[in-house]
């Protein structure tokens, strides 16, 4: 296990750290003991100060307070965006609509809504299940598999280059970009420095050659796209196509892992969905409540009180939906897993005007590789001969999951 | 006081969906398409001003249920 660029973590109340690796594999314990320790808010003073609130009622709250909290860098970093050289102000932000605040953010958000409105997503639902059975094809006859490198992984990629106009066998380069900015936030700044400047490299082109050849794609669509009469800036398009590829591939990867992960340790609810197949919509809400990847950051506008804490002007704040969806004030028994759960108002895709654009895609990606996976795989368990890897960072999920399939169909 | 057995016909509930509090997790769309609808922006409605017919009561209380904005409200 190797630490972050801070050390070891000495207290998780005062001194947390979220890119550590034992925070994403241990973060159940972890919100417990803070919370049986009387903490709902704890702090860190690594990457310059993080706050971490861990009520429903706090992460809805800051979610909803666009006023003291800005949405200028979602993903908590060594530096903050005024320590970056070029970085885009508010209210625009890197990776528009996700870093933009009002006013500018509706504007950018309005463009994309569209193309990921659930008439327009729905239809993906063939071409998804045959990439899923073409994934299942090409595992053969073995007995042992790693669903989350040889599955989970590979879904959302496909399904983004095909949006974003992009070629599918670019999804290797994608994630390895991907996996350098939302998990390697505790490494060096050298480390990290050549994935940004490839990335850099390779949009420029693409955007390049989507101005010479336009297609049906986001791209091509983006790149003809006005805001209030004015074409998006390079910048823009660069950024939301980042927005699109970040957002878009870890989430998803580790929402189908997290998903595979609780059937092959809970042989009741997997038999129980491979019976009923009609349960399993119902099912995937639950392990996104339970389960949910994505916690989200802002940044402190102003010095400001927030339930008793001094938050100071630039802090990072996370805003951790996964604690917001187990407390035990807004859900009944929310540290159990209930696969018929009927009341279920989760915030898996965030709260308020930055709810995830792309959730209708990606519970369609999650519906259809849940099913398929039981379809094909009907028995499987943890093969707990080999270690299973949890993501490090603000996206949580299995990068190995190695299983034993009992029984195939 | 015994009510006329015809004020249990003529009952008759409502569904509202607060355009204001709405941010398209489009929960309600996929659990009651019955009731509901969305627009291009993913934006949810309900239909036939809202009234919702006796079968579909259950359909209507699941999609208030799983609203993550509170943005459904029900009206006996």
């Amino acid at each position: 296990m190797t630490d972050t660029v801070f050390g070891p973590v000495t207290d998780w109340a005062t001194d947390f750290d979220h890119g550590a690796p034992e925070y994403n594999a241990n973060i159940h314990e972890i919100w417990d003991t803070l919370k049986a320790s009387g903490c709902p808010i704890a702090h860190t003073e690594r990457y310059g100060g993080v706050w971490l609130p861990l009520t429903h009622d706090m992460v809805h709250e800051i979610a909803y307070d666009t006023d003291h909290f800005t949405s200028r860098s979602v993903v908590v970093g060594q530096l903050k965006p005024s320590q970056v050289e070029g970085a885009m102000p508010a209210p625009i932000g890197g990776a528009p609509p996700i870093s933009s605040d009002p006013p500018f953010h509706q504007h950018a958000r309005r463009l994309l809504l569209p193309a990921f409105a659930p008439k327009k997503i729905d239809p993906l639902r063939e071409e998804i299940r045959q990439m899923c059975h073409d994934l299942i094809d090409k595992m053969g006859d073995k007995d042992v598999i790693d669903a989350a490198y040889e599955y989970a992984q590979h879904i959302p990629v496909m399904v983004i280059a095909s949006m974003a106009g992009l070629p599918k066998e670019d999804g290797d380069i994608f994630r390895s970009w991907v996996h350098v900015i939302l998990e390697g936030i505790g490494e060096s700044r050298e480390e990290r420095e050549p994935v940004f400047l490839a990335l850099n490299e390779y949009l420029e082109k693409a955007v390049q050659e989507k101005m010479e050849n336009p297609g049906d794609d986001l791209i091509s669509f983006l790149l003809d796209a006005e805001i209030m009469g004015n074409k998006l800036s390079p910048e823009h398009v660069r950024g939301t196509i980042i927005l699109l590829m970040v957002a878009g591939i870890d989430t998803t990867w580790s929402g189908i892992g997290n998903s595979i992960w609780h059937l092959a340790t809970n042989a009741v609810d997997r038999r129980r969905l491979v019976e009923n197949p009609g349960m399993i919509p119902m099912a995937i809400e639950e392990f996104l409540r339970a389960y949910a990847p994505v916690t989200m950051a802002r940044l402190v506008k102003e010095d400001y009180e927030f339930h008793g804490v001094q938050m100071k002007e630039e802090d990072w704040v996370l805003l951790p939906f996964p604690a917001a969806n187990r407390d035990p004030n807004q859900f009944e028994d929310a540290d159990k897993v209930i696969i018929d759960r009927e009341e279920n108002r989760h915030a898996a895709f965030g709260l308020g005007i930055h709810r995830c654009i792309g959730s209708n895609l990606a519970r369609l990606e999650l519906n259809v590789a849940v099913e398929v996976f039981l379809e094909r795989f009907p028995d499987f368990e943890l093969n707990t001969t080999e270690e299973m890897v949890w993501s490090t960072g603000q996206v949580r999920g299995p990068r190995k999951l190695p299983l034993r399939i009992n029984a195939r169909a | 006081m015994r009510y006329p057995l015809s004020a249990f016909y003529a009952r008759c509930m409502r569904v509202h969906v607060d355009p204001s509090k709405c941010q398209g997790h489009n929960r309600c769309y996929a659990l009651a398409p019955e009731l509901f609808d969305v627009d291009d922006l993913g934006n949810a409605f309900e239909l036939n001003d809202g009234v919702v017919p006796a079968a579909l009561e259950d359909k209507a209380r699941l999609a208030v249920a799983n609203c993550p904005e509170f943005a459904i409200t029900i009206e006996d």
